[in-house]
C-alpha cells in the first residue's frame, strides 16, 4: 500500500509558490505535495494566506511565481475539474433564498460531467440519491435548500461535491457558522469518507484542536509552511513553536471520546 | 366599453391582433428572463441597461437601419462601462450603474430632441402597442425564441452561475461570458419590448412578474413558467385597458402586473404578510 502510494505522482504537487497582493507578499516558497489517500488540514491564522492558497490550487487564481501540478498537470492547463470537488466556506457565496431544493442544488454537481446542451437521465438521478446518503440527507431530497440549518446545507454541498465522484475533495473552513456539535459529527462523516472510499481530502481550518482528531498529515500556513507532517509529529511539536507561530498562545484541545 | 367590445374588435382589428400577439410574446420573455436577472440580483442592472438602449436606437432610426443593432451596441457598451468604472475605481458597482446609465439615457434624449421627433420619442419611451408594425412583430416573435432557446441550452449552466458563482467558476464556467451574453439578451428583450411598455417600464415586466413567481414557489422552473404566465396575462390586461380607455399601453400594463404582485405579497400562502401575521398571531396566542 505504502510502496504504491509512493510510486503515484502525487494529486496535488506545489513547487516554489510565491503570490503577492499589491506590495504584500501573501503566500512565499510555498512547496506541498498531497498524495493519493491523505486526508490534509491546512491550518493557519485568519489572513495566513489559506483561501488564497486554495484558490491556486484550483485555478482560481494566478500565483506570480512557482507552480501547482494537479494531477501531473499545470493548473493553468488543467481541465478534468470533475475529478476534484471543492466545498466553500458557507457565507462566502449562495443565496438562501434560491429557489432549489436539495435534490437539485445536489445535481448541480453532476453539470460538469452531463456536458452542454444536455439533462439529468435516470443514472445521474440515482446518484444524486447515492450521494444524499452518503451525507445522511437523503430524507431532505425535496426540502428547499435555504429551509436547513447551516450544518445541514455544508452536507449538502459535501454532497454535491461527491456526486461527480471525485478523486479529490477540498474543503474550505467548511464547519465556520456550524455549532459545535454540528461540527464534530461532519467532520466524523469527513473521516468516514475518507476511509471508506479512500478519498484524498485537503481540508482549511483555523481550528487546530479539532481537526487534529481526524486528519492523518497537518500542514501550518501563514504565509510560509511552518510545519508539513503527519498529525501524531505535528503533536509532538511544542506548544510553544505553535504559539509563535499564531503569535499568541493557543489552547490546543483535547478531544477523547 | 365592455371586454366584449375589445373582443369584437379584436376579431375585427388587424393592429389589434398584432398588438395582442407582440405582447403575449413580450410578457413571456421578460418573465423567463426576468427569473435570472431578480435571482442574480441585478434588478438594478435591468434598469441600466434597458435605459442605456436609448441612443442606439435613436442612432439607428436616424441612419435607417433596424434599431436592434444600435440598441445592442450601446446596451453592451454601457454594461461594459459599468464594470470597467467599478472594477477600476472606489466607485461602486451601484453608484456605476446610476452614473453610466442616466449619462447614456439624456444622450439618447438630446439625438432624439435633435432629430425633431418628440412624438417618437415619447413611443420609445412609454410604448405604443397599437402601432406595432408586421416587422415589429416578426421580430420580436424571433428574439423570443432566441431567448427561450439559450435558456433552455443552457439551464443548467445558468442555474448554478446564478446559484453558487464560486462554485461555477471552480467547474470551469465562464461566469464573465455568462454576465455578458445576459447582458446582450438583456438589450435585445429590451429592444423587443419597446413597443408595447416602451424603455423606462421595460424594467416592471422584468422584474414584477417574476417577483410575483418568486413569491409563491420555491422551484425555479415552476417560477420561470409562472412568471412567463403573469407577463402575458399581464400584458393581455393591460392591453385591453390601454384599448379601452385610450391610455399608454406601458403604464396600464405595468400596473396590472403591479397589481398580481400585490396580491402575491398580502397572499401568497408561504410568503404572504397576511398570512404571516396571521400565524404570528396565532403562536403568541398559544404562548400566552
Amino acid at each position: 500500500m505504502m510502496e504504491q502510494s509512493r510510486l503515484k505522482e502525487p494529486i496535488i504537487s506545489i513547487k516554489n509558490l510565491y503570490y503577492h497582493y499589491g506590495q504584500a507578499n501573501v503566500l512565499e516558497n510555498i512547496n506541498l505535495d498531497v498524495k493519493k489517500g491523505d486526508f490534509l488540514g491546512l491550518v493557519g491564522p485568519n489572513g495566513s494566506g489559506k483561501s488564497t492558497l486554495i484558490k491556486c490550487i484550483l485555478g482560481l487564481q494566478q500565483a506570480q511565481k512557482g507552480e501547482v501540478l494537479l494531477f501531473g498537470e499545470q493548473a493553468a492547463k488543467f481541465r478534468r475539474w470533475d475529478k476534484i470537488g471543492y466545498v466553500s466556506q458557507k457565507a462566502s457565496s449562495f443565496n438562501t433564498s434560491f429557489p432549489a431544493t436539495v435534490f437539485e442544488v445536489v445535481s448541480m454537481g453532476l453539470f460538469g460531467k452531463v456536458g452542454l446542451f444536455r439533462f439529468l437521465k435516470r443514472e445521474h438521478r440515482i446518484k444524486v440519491k447515492e450521494a444524499l446518503e452518503a451525507v445522511g440527507m437523503d430524507a431532505y431530497s425535496s426540502r428547499n435548500i435555504g429551509e436547513l440549518s447551516g450544518g445541514q446545507q455544508q452536507r449538502v454541498f459535501i454532497a454535491r461535491a461527491l456526486v461527480s465522484e471525485p478523486e479529490l475533495l477540498i474543503l474550505d473552513e467548511p464547519t465556520v457558522g456550524v455549532d459545535a456539535l454540528s461540527a464534530d459529527t461532519f467532520y466524523q462523516m469527513l473521516k468516514d469518507l475518507h476511509r471508506e472510499r479512500n478519498m484524498t481530502l485537503l481540508l482549511v481550518t483555523h481550528d487546530v484542536g479539532v481537526m487534529s482528531d481526524y486528519v492523518t498529515n497537518v500542514a501550518c500556513l501563514n504565509k510560509t509552511l511552518h510545519f508539513h507532517g503527519k498529525t501524531d509529529e505535528f503533536e509532538k511539536v511544542s506548544k510553544e513553536k505553535l504559539s509563535s507561530f499564531y503569535g499568541h498562545k493557543v489552547h490546543v484541545l483535547d478531544h477523547t471520546h | 366599453m365592455s371586454f366584449m367590445a375589445f373582443l369584437e374588435a379584436l376579431f375585427q382589428y388587424e393592429f389589434l391582433q398584432k398588438a395582442l400577439w407582440t405582447s403575449v410574446m413580450v410578457g413571456i420573455i421578460c418573465g423567463v428572463l426576468g427569473c435570472f436577472i431578480i435571482l442574480r440580483g441585478m434588478a438594478l442592472m435591468g434598469d441600466a441597461i434597458s435605459h442605456a438602449v436609448l441612443p442606439g436606437v435613436a442612432i439607428s432610426y436616424m441612419f435607417g437601419v433596424n434599431f436592434f443593432f444600435g440598441a445592442v451596441l450601446t446596451g453592451v457598451l454601457t454594461a461594459i462601462g459599468i464594470g470597467f468604472v467599478s472594477q477600476n475605481s472606489r466607485i461602486k458597482h451601484d453608484m456605476a450603474i446610476g452614473i453610466m446609465f442616466t449619462s447614456v439615457f439624456a444622450v439618447g434624449i438630446i439625438i432624439i430632441t435633435l432629430m425633431k421627433s418628440s412624438a417618437d420619442l415619447y413611443h420609445i419611451l412609454f410604448g405604443n402597442v397599437l402601432a406595432v408594425r408586421t416587422s415589429d412583430m416578426w421580430m420580436t416573435l424571433s428574439i423570443g425564441l432566441l431567448v427561450i432557446t439559450l435558456v433552455t441550452l443552457f439551464y443548467k449552466e445558468l442555474l448554478v452561475s446564478t446559484f453558487d458563482p464560486t462554485m461555477a467558476q471552480s467547474y470551469g464556467l465562464p461566469n464573465k461570458w455568462i454576465h455578458y451574453i445576459l447582458m446582450v439578451v438583456l438589450t435585445m428583450v429590451t429592444v423587443a419590448s419597446l413597443q408595447t411598455v416602451g424603455i423606462v417600464l421595460v424594467v416592471a415586466m422584468l422584474i414584477t412578474p417574476a417577483a410575483t413567481a418568486y413569491l409563491l414557489t420555491n422551484r425555479l422552473w415552476v417560477m420561470i413558467y409562472m412568471a412567463a404566465g403573469f407577463g402575458v396575462i399581464s400584458s393581455v390586461l393591460g392591453l385591453y385597458f390601454s384599448f379601452t380607455y385610450n391610455l399608454a399601453s406601458g403604464a396600464t400594463i405595468v400596473l396590472v402586473s403591479a397589481f398580481f404582485f400585490a396580491a402575491a405579497f398580502f397572499f401568497s400562502p408561504s410568503q404572504g404578510l397576511l398570512w404571516k401575521s396571521f400565524k404570528a398571531r396565532k403562536n403568541r396566542a398559544s404562548l400566552s
